[in-house]
């Protein structure tokens, strides 16, 4: 049951959401530290529960574009199989930038807290 | 094992065709590290590959992502989307633009009483005649709906009002000023049917600023090949009594008006060819071009300007200025935004404090000129686009500076950049409307 309750959420996820809540996300695990694209997603899975789904090539583009607008700095290191890997580190341009969407996400968050709080049945809620 | 990396090898050959090398290698690293956790987990090396390429996505839906990303391959997302239509299928319908434009600058002129007398009605509209091909080849790449046709093309007519209506003196200076900076405003009206008829955006900006530049070069190569092509054609009937200066007089300017759309249908059509030589040729020219600047300021500096300054020095100060920043504009939008500040960053800015300082001598001059007799058309219109490019160039060198510092991002220079261009086009558009009226029309 609680599988399929979840599968039935990871597709109602809306496409658009994830893809608002692409930059703050990927911005905050950042802030935690230097990483890479793969443990990002890793990350990101993991946070979510697997319920925010990520093709995960899409990451990249995101990536690129965030240090196209300064966002984050990156550089090719050394893994521990020897491969060069792509790091990718917050800047403080980007610090501002979370501190931002923070405050946005927050105001967002609790508005619809305070009208769905009225409701007090969600559907699925009990599953 | 084995196996496992010839499947790796095959699927970076085949996404390596859609992305840039950089991108291939971090996506093979994201592809590897995945596949190591799933046989962890107890996959098969065969599972682990199907289920880490499927979690990394189609390539078409990448390399789209990617092109919208870095918008200087925004043909890329054209081309992927593009499949009802090969680039093959499109030189027809290109090729009558270009022959319309060909065909409209010989009626024009033959209207004009060609080859009786010299027209400087032709002249003044010169960009009006070629310029809305351009415009309309656009329009019908772009698919654009009826009304933005209407968009695309009525700048056209009203400017053709203006240029006709005003009753200049003939010979006089406002005519010859219109003459000038019509081309330049009218280019920025193509910008609209070019973008889609979606103006505005920065990346569509930038992007229609690396076509001017890409559009230049093949011009000027098209422009070689014509010329060998008309020498060699005047050599060989020359010995057959065909006067060979009538071949040169008819075939000259089709020919250069029908290049203005197929160096346009070049761009698109043979873009990686372009895309590979621009930043190869702005790499040898932009420090050519900072000796020279920085030579020309030190020889003026020391033997000051006032004496061997007169109209025509003035004109090509001004032309200096405007290649010098076409030069950097074109070296930012050419450049790889990831890169961080090198050499190349450097040399733009040793060029644009040399052209500042002789922007600076000149203004210098052509104030005390002014304060001393008074305006003119000339002077007016040459001391507003000194300082326009003043303008340009101050801001640019300072965000350059900013950026080489790491105070600053490329990106806020890109839009700063695009951002000033429509003060260009605003100033085309005031010397062509306004400042004939304002002086009479002399």
């Amino acid at each position: 049951m609680l599988t399929w309750y979840r599968r039935c959420v990871i597709v109602q996820i809306d496409k658009d959401l994830v893809a608002a809540s692409a930059t703050p996300l990927v911005l905050a695990i950042l802030a935690e530290g230097d990483s890479y694209g793969y443990a990002i997603l890793r990350r990101v899975r993991r946070l979510s529960a697997g319920e925010i789904e990520w093709t995960d090539g899409m990451l990249y583009p995101l990536l690129h574009r965030l240090h196209r607008l300064g966002y984050v700095a990156t550089e090719w290191r050394a893994s521990p199989e020897g491969r060069r890997r792509r790091y990718y580190t917050i800047t403080e341009e980007g610090r501002r930038a979370l501190t931002r969407r923070r405050s946005q996400w927050a105001t967002v968050t609790r508005a619809l807290d305070d009208v769905w709080g009225r409701f007090v049945v969600l559907p699925f809620a009990g599953a | 094992m084995e196996g496992l990396e010839t499947e790796i090898a095959e699927w970076r050959d085949f996404i390596a065709r859609a992305l840039e090398g950089q991108e291939v290698e971090e996506l093979e690293g994201h592809l590897r590290d995945q596949i190591a956790d799933l046989t962890k987990a107890g996959l098969t090396d065969d599972e682990a590959f199907l289920v880490a390429v499927r979690r990394i996505g189609g390539v078409d839906d990448l390399s789209r992502e990617f092109a919208r990303e870095h918008s200087g391959r925004l043909w890329r997302q054209l081309v992927v989307s593009d499949d009802e239509e090969s680039p093959k299928s499109r030189w027809p319908v290109t090729l009558a633009f270009a022959m319309a434009a060909a065909i409209t600058i010989q009626v024009a002129r033959l209207a004009a009483g060609f080859p009786a007398e010299e027209s400087s009605w032709l002249t003044r509209n010169l960009s009006l005649l070629v310029l809305p091909f351009l415009a309309g080849y656009f329009a019908w790449r772009r698919r654009l709906a009826p009304l933005h046709w209407l968009f695309a093309l009525a700048p056209f007519v009203v400017a053709a009002a203006v240029v006709n209506l005003y009753p200049f003196v003939a010979g006089g200076s406002t005519e010859l000023l219109v003459a000038a900076h019509l081309p330049v405003a009218v280019w920025f009206v193509v910008a609209y049917p070019y973008m889609g008829g979606a103006p505005g955006s920065h990346e569509r900006r930038m992007d229609y600023v690396r076509f001017t530049g890409e559009w230049l070069i093949y011009y000027v190569l098209i422009a070689l090949g014509g010329g060998v092509l008309l020498g060699l054609t005047t050599l060989i009937l020359e010995p057959a009594g065909v006067d060979s200066e009538l071949i040169v007089e008819w075939a000259l300017p089709s020919g250069a008006a029908g290049a203005v759309v197929v160096a346009a249908w070049l761009v698109e059509a043979k873009q990686r060819v372009v895309e590979n030589m621009a930043p190869a040729l702005t790499m040898v020219f932009s420090p050519l071009f900072a000796v020279m600047l920085v030579g020309s300021a030190v020889v003026y500096a020391v033997t000051g300007l006032g004496g061997a300054f007169d109209r025509e020095l003035l004109g090509v100060f001004d032309l200096m200025m405007v290649v010098v920043l076409g030069l950097v504009l074109y070296g930012v939008c050419a450049r790889d935004p990831s890169k961080p500040p090198g050499w190349t960053d450097r040399i733009q800015l040793v060029a644009m404090a040399g052209a500042l300082v002789l922007d600076l001598m000149v203004l210098g001059v052509m104030i005390a000129r002014i304060s001393e007799l008074g305006f003119t058309p000339n002077r007016t219109a040459a001391l507003g686009l000194n300082l326009v490019l003043l303008v340009a160039l101050s801001g640019t060198a300072l965000l350059t500076a900013r950026f080489l510092k790491r105070d600053s991002t490329i990106h806020r220079l890109e839009r700063w950049q695009t951002g000033y261009l429509p003060v260009f086009a605003v100033w085309a558009a005031v010397v062509v409307v306004v400042l004939p009226p304002l002086f009479g029309f002399v």
